[in-house]
């Protein structure tokens, strides 16, 4: 047993988010709330520079052959900067799919392209009911009951669902599937879907954790520096201690959630029941976060003009994505509670 | 005790019940943080007004029809219950009315209450300043008497309603030489005043619900200023007391945000979260506590007692409430509750706006730490920090 991350994954996680801290500022994720597409092929392209994109991908296809536990931090930091495109569906979710399919003639050229940041791809799938970022994606994969289905997006019909985080561009996605598209079927299909489910899961779970700790951190920074009654209000108990049960929750996710990435990149048994865990205490941190965040700034924090919103609308957004917290709870209830299985 | 409505109580909701049935708009107003609905909801406020259900706990002169306060929470009863708009001069005649009523010299009630009551006249609150928030007493913008005119400079903040108002109340420091609660004094501006200019401030969902409001010589009648000079402080306090206390959220609202979520639960219910029936049922039992702990209150009041420190406990309960009540309904909705109008399905109408409005509730009217304070120190005696 050894639970830690390696140097190389902690570098990986400090590089990208200085790349997102150039590329990916609140100011930026503001101009997609107000006209710019959620897409932006320059951000696109420096997470590919990165090797973020690419990096569940197999080195044959032009990836880096890595596996979740070396991206749970990087998507964090996505988290942290808000990002808008949809890492988790293209990088976390679509890649491995791809990869997992028999077909390499038809996955490889997909995987060449995400990892080189040409792409988009969007997965539509239960428990999500819709299709996030179907505007911007070349390619999309829908489940229809136990089979994958793959549609350039000229085939499919999209209608757009504005959201509170109007960078949450989500989509009612219509399609017809038929055995041209179908990629697989039966039990592959369902394994390929429930895998798709997880990895969602974590990588939402991941974010959230990003989320939870911007706001925590934004929180601090203004509370050092407000001032009422004559002193910084984070001299107050109050202040303190609400923001000491922020960080409580915080540090008792993440554990949870790399568990769940490590579950998924060894494909362990528990891997299902450890991403509904991962999902649920990371939503929760974010959410009490938010509260949190909120309070200390008192009215000020209520405005549209302090970005702090742009956290609070990605905490409650992530938290209904990729299974909402009733969903989740759920599964993993179903999970502990199994009289057939000993709790391990 | 008797827990039971009288006879003539009874008559009046059921009279109250028939007239809001038929008066009630079928369509819910646009928000009154824009322009158009802050005029269509000043509209409602005279129909009402000409229906004699303005304010119905105030005295027929200044145009209610003189019911005591029991009278008003079971009219408020009826009106939320009948799905009523929210009223846009509740800064008015939820919070200045009363203290106008209890300060005011006889020109000043006959000057302002019925204008306020037929809301021909829409009030903001002027308190809160950039560096003057829990801190009231750090208020700067100033009132130097110059003749028989106030000349205001400074800067007034979040003051809500402020951008569509017409009036405001402000706290401003008249003695120069004053520190802290010493020296403020309770002034009436006109928002049209000459030196005043109003800058809205977009809220978390992107609508002026708020303004910063400066002043720059802005001249006020010294006619305007209610109370005694200097003694700002204790007519500010006494008007908090009705904010966080009584008026400003009685327990009919939370009643009936309780009944729409147990129709959301019965909607809902069958597909969600197991967890999620304990607090649908909570949020009833919350409810029913306040409004029973309201009537407890009134009926003191009306045997001549007064709210004190105790506003601080109501004003936590209401406000942790509310944003627990919006939270379950959120839970229920699941993936629906992001999603805005037009796409968002029915059954999830108003409450994700009303989910970031309870969010402010733990912040305004002082925050919800201000208000353990006050309880920790004033109701229980613990020692000052
Ligand atoms: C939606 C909305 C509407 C409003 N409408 C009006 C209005 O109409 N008119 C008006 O005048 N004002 C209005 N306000 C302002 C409101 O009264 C202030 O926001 C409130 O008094 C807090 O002040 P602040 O925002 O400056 O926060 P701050 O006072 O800066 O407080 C920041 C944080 O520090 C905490 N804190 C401060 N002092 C202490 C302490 N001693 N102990 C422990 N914790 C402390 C606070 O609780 C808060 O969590 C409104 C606010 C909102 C959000």
């Amino acid at each position: 047993m050894h639970f830690a991350f390696e140097d190389e994954h902690l570098r990986f996680r400090d590089s990208v988010r200085g790349v997102l801290d150039r590329v990916c500022a609140p100011a930026a994720v503001r101009k997609v709330w107000e006209d710019a597409p959620a897409h932006d092929a320059g951000r696109w392209r420096a997470l590919a520079e990165l090797g973020l994109l690419g990096l569940l991908a197999p080195e044959r296809a032009g990836g880096l052959g890595l596996d979740e536990v070396s991206m749970v931090l990087a998507l964090e930091e996505t988290g942290r900067a808000a990002l808008p495109e949809a890492i988790v569906d293209t990088a976390l979710v679509a890649v491995p799919l791809l990869a997992g399919l028999e077909d390499h003639g038809i996955a490889d050229p997909w995987l060449g392209r995400i990892a080189a940041g040409e792409v988009v791809v969007g997965v539509g799938c239960q428990p999500n009911p819709w299709v996030a970022h179907a505007d911007a994606a070349e390619l999309l994969l829908l489940v229809d009951r136990d089979e994958i289905h793959a549609l350039p997006r000229a085939e499919v019909r999209s209608e757009p669902l504005p959201h509170l985080d109007a960078a949450q561009r989500l989509f009612r996605v219509a399609w017809t599937p038929s055995a041209r598209t179908r990629v697989a079927a039966g039990a592959h299909g369902r394994r390929l879907h429930a895998a798709a489910v997880d990895r969602g899961a974590l990588g939402a779970a991941a974010q959230l954790l990003g989320v939870a700790a911007r706001l925590i951190e934004e929180a601090v920074g203004y509370a050092k520096q407000r001032e009422q009654f004559g002193r910084e209000i984070g001299s107050f108990q109050a202040i303190k201690h609400r923001l000491a049960n922020a960080r409580v929750r915080l540090e008792f996710a993440r554990p949870v959630v790399y568990r769940a990435a490590f579950g998924i990149a060894r494909d362990l048994p528990a891997r299902g029941r450890d991403a509904s865990h991962a999902k649920l205490v990371a939503a929760d941190a974010a959410a009490f976060a938010a509260r949190a965040a909120l309070q200390v700034h008192g009215a000020i924090g209520y405005t549209w003009e302090v970005d702090l919103h742009v956290w609070m609308k990605r905490a409650w957004a992530l938290e209904t994505t990729w299974g909402t917290s009733g969903w989740h709870r759920g599964r993993l209830a179903a999970a502990v509670l199994d009289p057939h299985e000993e709790a391990s | 005790m008797d827990l039971t409505f009288t006879p003539e109580q009874e008559a009046f909701r059921a009279e109250a019940r028939a007239w809001l049935a038929a008066h009630v708009p079928r369509t819910p107003l646009p928000s009154m943080d824009t322009a158009e609905g802050f005029r269509r909801h000043r509209e409602w406020e005279r129909v009402l007004h000409d229906g004699g259900y303005a304010m119905v706990s105030w005295p027929v002169e200044y145009g209610g029809r003189g019911c005591n306060l029991i009278e008003w929470l079971i009219f408020e009863e009826e009106y939320w219950g009948a799905g009523a708009p929210g009223r846009v001069n509740q800064n008015g005649i939820f919070l200045l009315g009363p203290t106008l009523m209890e300060f005011g010299t006889p020109e000043q009630k006959a000057r302002y209450l019925p204008k306020m009551a037929r809301s021909e006249e829409v009030w903001a609150q002027g308190w809160s300043e950039p560096n003057a928030g829990s801190d009231m007493a750090a208020i700067r913008t100033s009132a130097r008497l110059d003749g028989d005119h106030y000349v205001l400079n400074g800067q007034k903040t979040w003051c809500s309603r402020a951008a569509f108002a017409d009036w405001i109340f402000c706290l401003v420091r008249t003695d120069p030489t004053s520190e802290r609660h010493k020296g403020l004094s309770f002034i009436l501006v006109p928002l049209d005043t000459p030196g005043v200019r109003v800058r809205p401030i977009p809220q978390l969902d992107g609508e002026t619900g708020f303004a910063e409001v400066f002043f720059d010589e802005a001249r006020v009648p010294r006619v305007h200023r209610l109370g005694e000079e200097h003694q700002g402080w204790k007519i500010a306090m006494a008007t908090a007391g009705f904010e966080r206390g009584l008026m400003l959220r009685s327990p009919a609202r939370f009643q009936a945000t309780a009944r729409r979520l147990r129709r959301l639960w019965e909607a809902r219910g069958a597909d969600a979260d197991p967890t999620l029936r304990d607090r649908v049922v909570r949020a009833w039992m919350d409810a029913e506590a306040y409004s029973l702990s309201t009537y407890a209150t009134a009926s003191r009041l009306i045997a001549g007692g007064s709210i004190g420190a105790e506003a601080s406990l109501t004003k936590i309960f209401w406000s942790e409430m509310d944003v627990r009540m919006h939270e379950t309904a959120l839970a229920l909705l699941g993936a629906d509750a992001g999603l805005l109008p037009p796409v968002a399905p029915p059954e999830a109408a108003g409450w994700l706006d009303g989910f970031l409005f309870s969010l402010a509730g733990p912040i305004y009217a002082g925050t919800n730490e201000i208000q353990r304070n006050v309880i920790a120190e004033r109701v229980l005696g613990l020692p000052r920090d």
